[in-house]
């Protein structure tokens, strides 16, 4: 629901700040009429717009696949889930009104390229096994990242990652079955899918963000429970969860330097080049373009449904009227 | 088609929350909201945002804009009367020892 900001002090006072960093302290939600620290306000309608923004334009890498799925099953698996992630887009839409924007005005930033999105989508999809590396990583490290988001301290945020934590685990494992697939058929279909993990990989890993000493919100999201693990942590958490996923498909993980730690039980890999990921941030992916110019043309090709609905809602109400005169 | 996707107010529609019931019997619950220019489209929008895996079998749509609701900074005083009532808790009884009241 939209709150009232008509209460809203111009700057914050320090005491209710007190009070409400309390409220978070003490493991208490917040929900959408409750006050808050601006700032607070801010990072979660930066946090949640861009999370959305990501689930819509993640549709294109995989629609593009949809035509040319090989089987009925994996067409049907690929409809349903490019579904879902149009309905995450407006789960996490939906969410960040509660703050007090507006989803068109927040579609125009999209649409217009002044609203980043995860630099994963960025990267073009070449092959088949591109859907079930995308699946099986791209998803995964979602998850991964989601399943914490899901504890995060912002009610509507929260229960909007619930819902898709639930619906994603479908996504990962129809990704990985692909994969499992590709690696057990001909020498070909084994190529396609280590090809594909060769380019998903890295960056599948970079989708966690910089390094916590590098990651300029870090610190204030963990102190107000939007963030409740640092992106390293997660990283890790993803990397632990798939080396031995990889294995069971005698797939290779594209990295010279990773190795098992029987100390800390941890699979530690080489360096991550952060020089690709903020070049992709900054638009020279191999797609940034390619993606907003799909998302623009899918808007305005999707005008007529959205006016047909308006005219119908429009006769329907008209009826109505003359029905009761 | 540019200009077309201009005119009008372009799905810039009225904001509707979504109660979904999961089961016959059950109360129906916040899900979230959807937008849509009427009570109809409100209805298919929601079971295709929220109801995509059997998870409803009843749905409501609600302006968001007539639903009224307490207010934080109420609810000290607004809930107040409530809290001092302990007698409208069955702990509050006494029963001899060794009775089985339930």
């Amino acid at each position: 629901m939209t709150p009232s900001n008509v209460a809203q002090p111009a700057a914050d006072d320090p005491i209710r700040v007190a009070a409400f960093e309390g409220r978070i302290a003490a493991g208490e939600t917040i929900e959408p009429k409750d006050w808050m620290p601006e700032r607070y306000r801010k990072q979660l309608i930066r946090m949640m717009s861009q999370h959305a923004h990501s689930e819509v334009v993640g549709m294109l890498p995989e629609g593009n696949w949809i035509t040319r799925a090989p089987s009925l099953r994996r067409k049907m698996s690929l409809l349903a889930k490019v579904q879902d992630e149009g309905g995450h887009g407006l789960y996490i839409y939906c969410g960040t009104e509660t703050l007090g924007v507006d989803r068109h005005d927040l579609i125009d930033q999209l649409l217009s390229g002044t609203a980043k999105y995860s630099s994963i989508f960025n990267y073009p999809t070449l092959t088949w096994a591109d859907m079930g590396a995308i699946g099986w990583l791209v998803d995964g490290a979602a998850i991964v990242n989601q399943t914490v988001l899901a504890k995060c301290s912002y009610g509507p945020y929260a229960r909007a990652m619930l819902r898709i934590c639930k619906e994603e685990n479908f996504h990962k494992r129809q990704g990985y079955e692909i994969m499992a697939t590709l690696s057990k058929g001909t020498p070909a279909q084994k190529a396609m899918a280590q090809d594909a993990l060769n380019r998903w990989w890295w960056p599948s890993l970079m989708m966690f963000g910089p390094s916590d000493k590098d990651s300029p919100h870090s610190a204030e999201l963990l102190r107000w429970k939007v963030k409740r693990k640092s992106n390293d942590e997660l990283r890790q958490r993803f990397v632990d969860l798939t080396v031995p996923q990889a294995h069971a498909i005698a797939l290779v993980l594209p990295d010279p330097d990773l190795k098992h730690n029987t100390d800390t039980n941890h699979w530690e890999i080489g360096p991550i080049n952060w020089d690709e990921f903020f070049n992709v941030i900054k638009g020279n992916g191999p797609c940034n373009r390619e993606r907003l110019e799909a998302r623009r043309r899918a808007h305005a090709e999707g005008a007529w449904v959205r006016q047909a609905a308006e005219a119908y809602a429009a006769k329907q109400r008209g009826r109505a009227q003359s029905t009761a005169a | 088609m540019s200009n077309d996707a201009k005119s009008g107010t372009d799905g810039q529609w009225p904001l509707w929350e979504v109660f979904t019931q999961a089961k016959s019997g059950a109360p129906h619950e916040h899900a979230g909201s959807v937008h849509a220019p009427d009570a109809e489209i409100a209805l298919q929008n929601a079971r295709d945002v929220y109801a995509r895996r059997g998870e409803a079998v009843s749905i409501w749509v609600v302006p968001t804009a007539v639903i009224a609701a307490t207010s934080p900074s109420d609810t000290g005083p607004f809930f107040d009367p409530a809290s001092d009532k302990a007698y409208r808790h069955p702990q509050f009884y006494k029963v001899p020892q060794g009775v089985r009241v339930f």
